[in-house]
């Protein structure tokens, strides 16, 4: 397109501005490398109306096999079949095993998105009609049975036990988790390594063990009611390895240079945690809290030994028998009359609103910052420090190698 | 010009300057008191395993190895044992596994790598949030929505595979003109469903986690080599994740064997030693707990307390190595290339 102009001899090294090739062709627009083109998408299209169809065809003219379930299933075999074929006409074993593997992905992870999505629905749905009368919100369910209407009782009473119990749940297990981790993290020594495998193992406790170990030492041994503080004292007992262990995880992941800038400056180890280690791992630590409390107030089995089931609104703690929101599900399911199981699906779709709303804001506090200015909050990893792996193990991944001189 | 300086004979000697890493003023006082704080979390959490232990001690002494041995629970009639709960609770565990890993791995695979990128975080927000939704939830959707169309499913099994031990039913006659459903329902199979679903989410954010670290110069190698995405995914995902993919299913058989309420909402109590999955009946330790609590004396209890000891340790067990695998992976190592 370009031609080199010609060059006078007095004029060597001198610089010349292209001149442009009207005669030359107009530049193609370069193909997308990775896109499939219109005949590659018409073919994978086609593939799944075909298999639909022929599962169509198969279970309702063919084969007895009537009903959705056969359906469905005729038509992934289906749909497997003709991609199969499709894809070894273009490009043999390689090309057909490589379209099954990605059909196969696709429905396996749509089974699981239905899967979560009917669980919602199908919950909201079946409390949907006793969540439509407001005293549901505003009444407790003392003189109600279990044939009543909906325009009697509610759920007041378990929101209100829910809150109490994790709000104790949540006294006890945040400055013990918390510290724990920092113990573990920022002091460190042989002691500490025994602090975090004796965590770690407990993370193990099954929850229905959890409950039992609080109704056998506070209830029978110590001879106290069933409370609301005992359902507190069990779910702390729960979370409270749970809280440490996510903790810590989120406590490793801080970059080693920053505590080393901090010490270098002349702060103390004190003013180090205080003033940057913490800060620094604030989203973590909120989205570890948060997702552990949700799991504290969803988990029923340890309430279910030790809170008892009350009816009415109890607001002391330490005054008896109280209720919360798994345990008002659990024992209106359990009557089997339809208007309970009714309220249990509604008193069901609370809690999950309860748990969804905890889950978000603790996505919105772990979102990294998109601050304009330039002094940056470094990001912690959130892949890293993902909470919810928070049973797993911290692997030797976690604590990335200090990026030194001999380590670039 | 430089000068050496001069020795002055008559200054004192010069000592090197002491240096303690001990703290001193504030930093002692939290350093103690952070200290205090991991004691006091030592011997609470320490404490429940000693005690569960301690507890359980009576028990296994008064019954014996037959406490592993007996199916039934009749603390009446002084006959207790565990066999026929822990073979449930590793049967519901089972179930819960052969459904929950496959669709765990194909879930995990599909967000690392097969998601359009920016619908990456929202379906990892979507897994997550299913691990948060609470196990009752489980239990309801299991018993409500699943159940009879998990009856059918076991009633077709019955009939065409009904030669497996697992797939037998006694007392039902699957080709009956009459379908007799309800010796199909509250089975471990449906309880293992809904378990499965508890431990899905779990598995599949330890795998994805794992994937998300495969060395991307790897994977545009196996690329620029002219693999497909399912040959690469085969040829260095899955070998690189292979800890993780082990680890994580083994994190979630762990929460399986612990889960209650799912369990207990759906499985009609039966103490019996049988594989029989698809029928009713069955128990779990988790279950027994919840169910025999309440009406316990202080034998009953310890004994309670021995099977929820034991269950313990099999879930401890079942971590641990977990947690091995996937620290021995070779997830995370040779990554800075």
């Amino acid at each position: 397109m370009t031609l080199a102009p010609e060059t006078d001899a007095t004029t060597v090294g001198q610089t010349f501005l292209p001149r442009y090739d009207e005669d030359a062709a107009p530049a193609v627009p370069r193909a997308s490398l990775g896109r499939l083109t219109a005949d590659e998408k018409f073919v994978r299209v086609g593939s799944v109306v075909s298999g639909v169809a022929l599962a169509w065809l198969i279970t309702q003219r063919l084969l007895p096999l009537d009903g959705v379930p056969w359906f469905l299933v005729m038509a992934f075999v289906c749909t497997m079949v003709v991609t199969a074929v499709t894809g070894a006409m273009t490009g043999g074993a390689v090309e057909a095993r490589d379209r099954l593997a990605a059909t196969v992905m696709n429905v396996g992870a749509a089974i699981v998105l239905v899967v979560l999505v009917s669980a919602v629905v199908f919950v909201a749905y079946k409390g949907w009609h006793a969540l439509t009368h407001v005293n549901f919100f505003t009444q407790d369910m003392s003189g109600v049975g279990p044939k009543d209407e909906f325009d009697k009782g509610g759920v007041l009473h378990a929101i209100v036990g829910s809150l109490i119990q994790v709000g104790i749940a949540v006294a006890i297990t945040l400055p013990l988790g918390i510290g724990t981790a920092i113990f573990m993290t920022e002091v460190g020594g042989r002691f500490a390594r025994l602090v975090r495998t004796v965590v770690e193992a407990m993370t193990a406790l099954p929850s229905i063990v959890a409950g039992l170990f609080i109704y056998t030492v506070f209830i029978v041994a110590l001879g106290y009611p069933r409370s609301g503080l005992a359902a507190g004292l069990a779910i702390s007992v729960m979370m409270l390895p749970i809280i440490a262990r996510a903790s810590d995880v989120v406590l490793r992941v801080v970059p080693g240079g920053l505590r080393e800038a901090s010490l270098a400056l002349g702060a103390s180890r004190w003013r180090t945690v205080w003033h940057v280690v913490l800060p620094t791992a604030r989203p973590g630590l909120a989205t570890a809290c948060i997702l552990g409390i949700a799991r504290g107030i969803g988990e029923t089995s340890p309430v279910l030994l030790t809170s008892g089931n009350a009816q009415f609104m109890v607001v002391n703690p330490t005054d008896g028998v109280m209720n919360s929101l798994p345990l008002f599900v659990y024992s209106l399911v359990r009557t089997g009359e339809p208007n309970a199981v009714a309220r249990a699906f509604a008193g069901a779709t609370v809690l999950l609103a309860v748990v969804m709303i905890l889950f978000v804001t603790a996505r919105l506090i772990a979102r990294p910052k998109r601050t304009k200015t330039t002094r940056r909050r470094p990001a912690v990893d959130l892949v890293m420090a993902d909470p919810l792996v928070e049973m797993g193990p911290v692997s030797s991944a976690s604590n990335p190698p200090a990026r030194t001189e001999e380590n670039p | 010009m430089t000068t050496l300086p001069i020795q002055d004979a008559s200054a004192a000697e010069v000592h090197p300057r002491k240096i303690s890493r001990k703290a001193t003023g504030a930093d002692k006082v939290f350093v103690s008191s952070i200290r205090v704080v991991g004691s006091v979390v030592l011997v609470i959490t320490g404490g429940v395993g000693v005690f569960l232990g301690w507890q359980a001690l009576p028990t296994l002494r008064h019954y014996g190895f037959g406490f592993f041995t007996e199916a039934a629970w009749q603390p009446e009639a002084d006959v207790v044992g565990i066999a026929a709960v822990l073979t449930g609770t590793v049967l519901v565990a089972m179930v819960a596994m052969s459904i929950a890993f496959p669709l765990a791995l194909i879930t995990a695979l599909y967000i690392s790598e097969y998601a359009p990128a920016r619908m990456r975080s929202v379906l990892v927000s979507l897994v997550d949030l299913m691990a948060a939704v609470p196990s009752i939830i489980w239990g309801l959707w299991g018993s409500y929505l699943i159940m009879e169309h998990a009856a059918g499913l076991a009633m077709w099994l019955d009939r065409n595979l009904g030669f497996i031990p697992f797939f037998q039913v006694k007392d039902a006659d699957p080709n009956a003109g009459v379908p007799m459903l309800s010796r199909y329902s509250f089975s471990m199979f449906v309880a293992g469903i809904a378990v499965a679903m508890m431990v899905l989410p779990m598995a599949c954010a330890v795998m994805r986690q794992v994937f998300s670290q495969t060395p991307q110069g790897e994977k545009e190698a196996a690329l620029a080599l002219g693999a497909t995405r399912w040959g690469m995914v085969r040829s260095v995902v899955l070998p690189f994740g292979r800890g993780g993919i082990i680890g994580g299913a083994m994190l979630g058989l762990g929460r399986a064997l612990g889960e209650t309420i799912a369990v207990l909402l759906i499985l009609s109590p039966s103490f019996e030693v049988k594989p029989r999955i698809l029928e009713i009946g069955g128990n779990t330790v988790s279950a027994l707990i919840a169910g025999r609590f309440g009406d316990a004396s202080s034998s009953q209890l310890s004994a309670l307390l021995a099977a929820g000891f034991v269950l313990f340790l099999i879930t401890l067990v079942v971590n641990t190595i977990a947690a091995t695998i996937v620290n021995r992976s070779r997830s995370g190592a040779g990554t800075d290339a």
